[in-house]
């Protein structure tokens, strides 16, 4: 196979970006000026209580309400998003998963109030529920019932709505956990089997339809800087997918078998020290995805320069898309067949990991596939593991991250030199606005008609009817996300997946900086008298546990007694814990913006319990301006990206506590 | 003590967590504060407490049997106080405390009390601070759970501080022939299969226990090791489970052996303080370990800091002799 220009040039990959925030409304005018300016599909993004069904009023979407998307509590939101926007003619991505069955139920009860034909609808929801307890952390319930919603949605749509994808089974958070090469592509396939094994046995799908949802399935992937490697991964997931779909599944026609994939790149391992440098890496990035033909990226997001700083503006998103359209319109990529065929030592790489991701997959399978393997926590252990192992190169140097841990000194940046009005703030005045709509729509409507339909999906999902189904009547008859979410907590029973972090066996000698600083502890330790013991976990929605489980795993192991307590905490819970568990430090990991809501409250609930004394510490995304305001409110040190080494994090923590309690070290 | 021991016993949370950072002070200059302390809480333990042990291998749900467990002791009108022990690291001494993210539970219920521990250096698994805290539990809570990795030996220590222990395993995952061959058999009183959703295999399970059952000893005379089967996935034989530990429990007390076991678990108590103190070395300074349990057993154990530092004692005694003749 030789290279030629003679081919007619291949399509582009389609270029999107992820939005939605505040309100339906603000959304919708956001919407309509986009498609307005030539946009073709749209990608929603929805705020963590619609992703977790909860009410904007419950206790837990305190200072998330439209934060990281829009709010969506009932169909008239969802009215008023697609607000004239013909939902029938939208290519609509929706990035949902634990409430699935429930958003794709108000967006048809919305399309058939505009008088669409379902049938002809066409967009793509995650439901990929196998990451949330493995990274993002939006999950509900308990892995079986999981497995049995997702299978509900993808048989309603295969059935129902034949254009619809019904779930983009994602790696992407897994490398952001940590997870190597192999690992990614392992637990990503035996997530795919699991799914498509569970539509099988539900019997819900005709035989001869099952290679229509081989076919509707397709995946979101992550690249990361190792370009060459991350390259062989798609050559590989693309070859492996092929032949799990005929092998297993009997699916004759190759197009049904295709791996079909979005990118978006690595943005965990962009810095905020000279957030320059990550335009080159964004590129390098992006490269592994689009340079081989045979296992091209269907579609590509690029984070935006300045990610790690804060919320990008429209100019910084603006860049990452000129530099896609460079490459595709440009550049002569697309003139070429596949470059790579042939490349002996891209073959020799691509042998070597499909052999290690087919042994990982049987391992998998032995233990019972991926519902049991998730209980147990086998998944997230090996990926805390690989994460630690990865922290430890960095801070070893052993992995270079230049400007992090090398080629440190630099010219003051003139991007950066202006940071007053840099980055886009979400209104305070959201939250209070959508609680106020969402009781004034509770007090509009029928009560009866919802508690009927309440009923009505109780007793359906007991006799086997499918959910989505059900779950379009509960939308039509004013029912709320709350309440949705509710009542198949009720059913199905909420569930804490394991975190992963007291099953990780391996800690290294403490040797070097970790050997000083474990003796620090001790030394602490005697002084106290009873070991220096901290509270970890995570308050609000946001369920990215990566950095508060590597902190866990870190203070373990230069000796501090962890408490670890995971994800969805509210202050209340962070208070009760930190006095019953007797703890030192608290140390919290906040993400999504919420910190300011959040921080008050929990110091609040501190006081309440005569807990005053106990000092906070904070790490997350927390921008340059708001720090006064968090240190005004109680809290010793904040932690940003920036800080990379651990062991300076955990001197940091020994100093507050030896200082909380008067001790010298 | 800047704290009122009374509230303590009312079960107010802060008084009760305080308490327990109290006991775990292991300054030399703290040991006459707890001794007071563990005297009060002795003296006021509740004789209704019914102290169970929960023990497995990793991840045969132990934490989410927990939060099914704790749910149906409250709504039986019981408070609950549980223990989670895990591990520490021999190398750095730190340990990962992971359970409480596990057991889900009301934070405002004031009968509810969840504390997690490492193990700390000490072999067994069960720490010292351990049987301290439990002094402090069983002045406060009916039903008082402490729940332990089964690894080793902390099964057999964990019949030392617990009335009924169950242990729990997972059908067709290797623990249960694992666990016959150990010998572990003799411990525990009631075996639970989670997981028993997995229907084949549970019933397999069930009748390889079934078999093993009529050939092991049993840990109690008059008591046939309970078999009981749940499902924390579908949420069902929890009741059962709880009823069973209540029988066994009534059991306990209608035999006499109630009283006998709790002063045993105190003998032992200043056995393990002792250990830790003075190691083998002690014990041949005093004659012999069984020696030293005889001299614990002739005297009234209620405190049992006070029995170690009466041994102590004795220690020195006998050691300053020998070393003058040198």
């Amino acid at each position: 196979m030789t290279a030629s220009v003679n081919h007619p040039k291949d399509r582009p990959w389609l270029m999107r970006a992820y939005s939605g925030y505040a309100s339906a409304k603000e959304s919708n005018l956001l919407y309509r000026s986009n498609l307005a300016k030539g946009q073709t599909g749209l990608s929603i993004a929805f705020d963590l209580p619609t992703q977790t069904a909860y009410d904007s009023d419950d206790i837990l979407a305190k200072g998330e309400v439209g934060k990281v998307g829009v709010p969506v509590r009932d169909h008239e939101d969802m009215e008023l998003l697609f607000d004239q926007i013909p939902i029938e003619k939208m290519n609509t991505s929706m990035t949902v998963n634990a409430s699935t069955a429930w958003v794709i139920a108000l967006y048809v009860a919305a399309a058939q109030k505009q008088g669409a034909d379902i049938s002809k609808l066409r967009g793509t929801t995650q439901n990929d529920i196998v990451k949330e307890y493995l990274s993002r952390g939006t999950y509900i319930f308990p892995p079986k019932a999981s497995m049995r919603l997702t299978s509900e949605v993808i048989s309603y749509t295969v059935n129902q709505i034949p254009k619809w994808n019904p779930i983009n089974i994602c790696s992407y958070h897994l490398q952001e956990a940590g997870a190597t090469p192999v690992q990614e592509m392992a637990f990503t396939l035996a997530n795919a089997m699991g799914v498509l094994d569970a539509v099988k046995e539900s019997g819900h799908v005709k035989e001869e339809d099952f290679p229509n949802v081989v076919g509707r399935i397709s995946f979101f992937l992550n690249a990361g800087i190792r370009f060459i490697e991350e390259l062989c991964k798609v050559r590989v997931f693309t070859k492996m997918w092929d032949r799990i779909c005929e092998e297993r599944y009997g699916v004759s026609d190759p197009k049904m078998r295709r791996f079909r994939y979005g990118v978006q790149v690595n943005s965990l391992g962009l810095t905020s020290q000279q957030p320059e440098n990550n335009i080159a890496r964004i590129i390098y990035e992006f490269l592994g995805v689009v340079l081989s033909k045979d296992a091209r990226a269907r579609s590509v997001q690029l984070p935006a320069w300045n990610e790690a700083l804060g919320l990008p503006r429209k100019w910084d998103q603006q860049w990452s898309l000129r530099l896609q359209q460079i490459m595709a319109f440009e550049t002569d990529l697309l003139e070429y067949d596949d470059i790579f065929a042939g490349s002996k030592v891209i073959e020799r790489k691509e042998n070597e990991l499909e052999e290690e991701a087919r042994a990982e997959i049987d391992r998998i399978q032995e233990m019972g596939g991926i519902v049991p393997v998730l209980e147990s926590g086998y998944m997230k252990q090996q990926l805390v593991e690989s994460n630690t192992r990865k922290l430890r190169q960095i801070e070893s140097g052993e992995k270079v991250v230049v400007g992090v841990n090398r080629f440190e000194e630099a010219e003051p940046s003139p991007l950066t030199a202006d940071t007053e009005g840099f980055f886009y703030v979400v209104d305070d005045s959201v939250e209070a606005e959508q609680i106020r709509i969402l009781e004034d729509f509770r007090l509009r409507r029928d009560k009866e008609k919802v508690a009927r339909a309440l009923d009505h999906l109780r007793e359906g999902i007991e006799k086997g009817k499918n959910i989505v189904e059900l779950s379009i009547e509960c939308a039509r008859s004013g029912v709320t996300t709350g309440e949705w979410g509710k009542t198949m907590r009720e059913i199905f029973g909420e569930y804490r997946a394991p975190t992963g972090v007291s099953l990780v066996a391996a800690d290294v000698p403490q040797t070097g900086e970790a050997g000083k600083v474990n003796e620090r502890v001790r030394k602490l330790n005697d002084k106290l008298g009873r070991n220096l013991k901290i509270l970890i976990g995570k308050p609000g929605l946001d369920g990215h546990s990566n950095g508060a489980e590597q902190i866990a795993v870190k203070a373990r192991d230069v000796g501090m007694e962890v408490v670890y307590e995971g994800i969805r905490l509210t202050p209340e819970q962070i208070a009760e814990s930190a006095m019953q568990e007797g703890v030192h430090i608290i140390g919290l990991s906040i993400l999504s913006g919420s910190h300011l809501d959040l921080m008050p409250e929990i110091v609040r609930n501190m006081k309440k319990r005569g807990l005053a004394d106990i000092p906070l510490v904070v790490g997350g995304i927390i921008p340059e301006a708001d720090m006064e305001k968090m240190y005004h409110a109680g809290v010793k040190k904040i932690y940003t990206p920036k800080d990379f080494n651990l062991n300076d994090i955990m001197n940091g923590i020994v100093d507050v506590v030896a200082q909380a309690n008067h001790v010298e070290l | 003590m800047d704290f009122n021991i009374e509230d303590v016993f009312r079960g107010e949370k802060k008084a009760v967590a305080h308490a327990l950072n109290l006991l775990e002070d292991r300054r030399p200059a703290s040991l006459e504060q707890n001794k007071a302390l563990i005297e009060k809480l002795s003296n006021n333990a509740r004789p209704s407490r019914h102290v169970i042990g929960i023990t497995g291998p990793p991840g045969v749900g132990k934490s989410s049997l927990m939060t099914y467990i704790i749910r149906e002791y409250r709504s039986r009108g019981k408070t609950v106080g549980v223990i989670t022990v895990d591990p520490s690291s021999q190398r750095s001494g730190g340990a990962l405390l992971g359970d409480r993210a596990r057991i889900v539970h009301d934070p405002n219920d004031d009968g509810v009390f969840l504390r997690s521990m490492a193990a700390g250096s000490h072999m067994g698994g069960l720490a010292w601070r351990t049987r301290h805290c439990l002094t402090v539990f069983e002045a406060v809570y009916d039903i008082i759970i402490i729940e332990t990795v089964g690894v080793g030996q902390s099964e057999t220590e964990i019949d030392q501080v617990a009335g009924t222990v169950a242990f729990i395993v997972q059908p067709g995952s290797g623990d249960i022939l694992q666990f016959m061959k150990a010998g572990i058999m003799e411990i525990p009183h009631v075996l639970v299969v989670n997981k028993a959703d997995q229907k084949a295999l549970a019933a397999r399970a069930r009748n390889d226990l079934m078999v093993a059952r009529t050939y092991s000893q049993s840990a109690l005379e008059g008591w046939e090791l309970q078999l009981v089967m749940t499902s924390a996935l579908e949420g069902w034989g929890h009741k059962e489970l709880i009823d069973v530990l209540e029988r066994h429990n009534m059991f306990l007390s209608e035999k006499g052996i109630l009283e006998a076991f709790r002063r045993r678990k105190r003998i032992e108590w200043v056995i393990m303080l002792f250990r830790e103190r003075f190691g083998t070395f002690g014990f041949e300074v005093l004659g012999g370990e069984e020696k030293v349990r005889k001299m614990i057993a002739q005297e009234d154990i209620n405190n049992p800091l006070e029995r170690l530092q009466a041994l102590e004692k004795k220690v020195f005694c006998n050691r300053l002799p020998q070393r003058a003749q040198r």
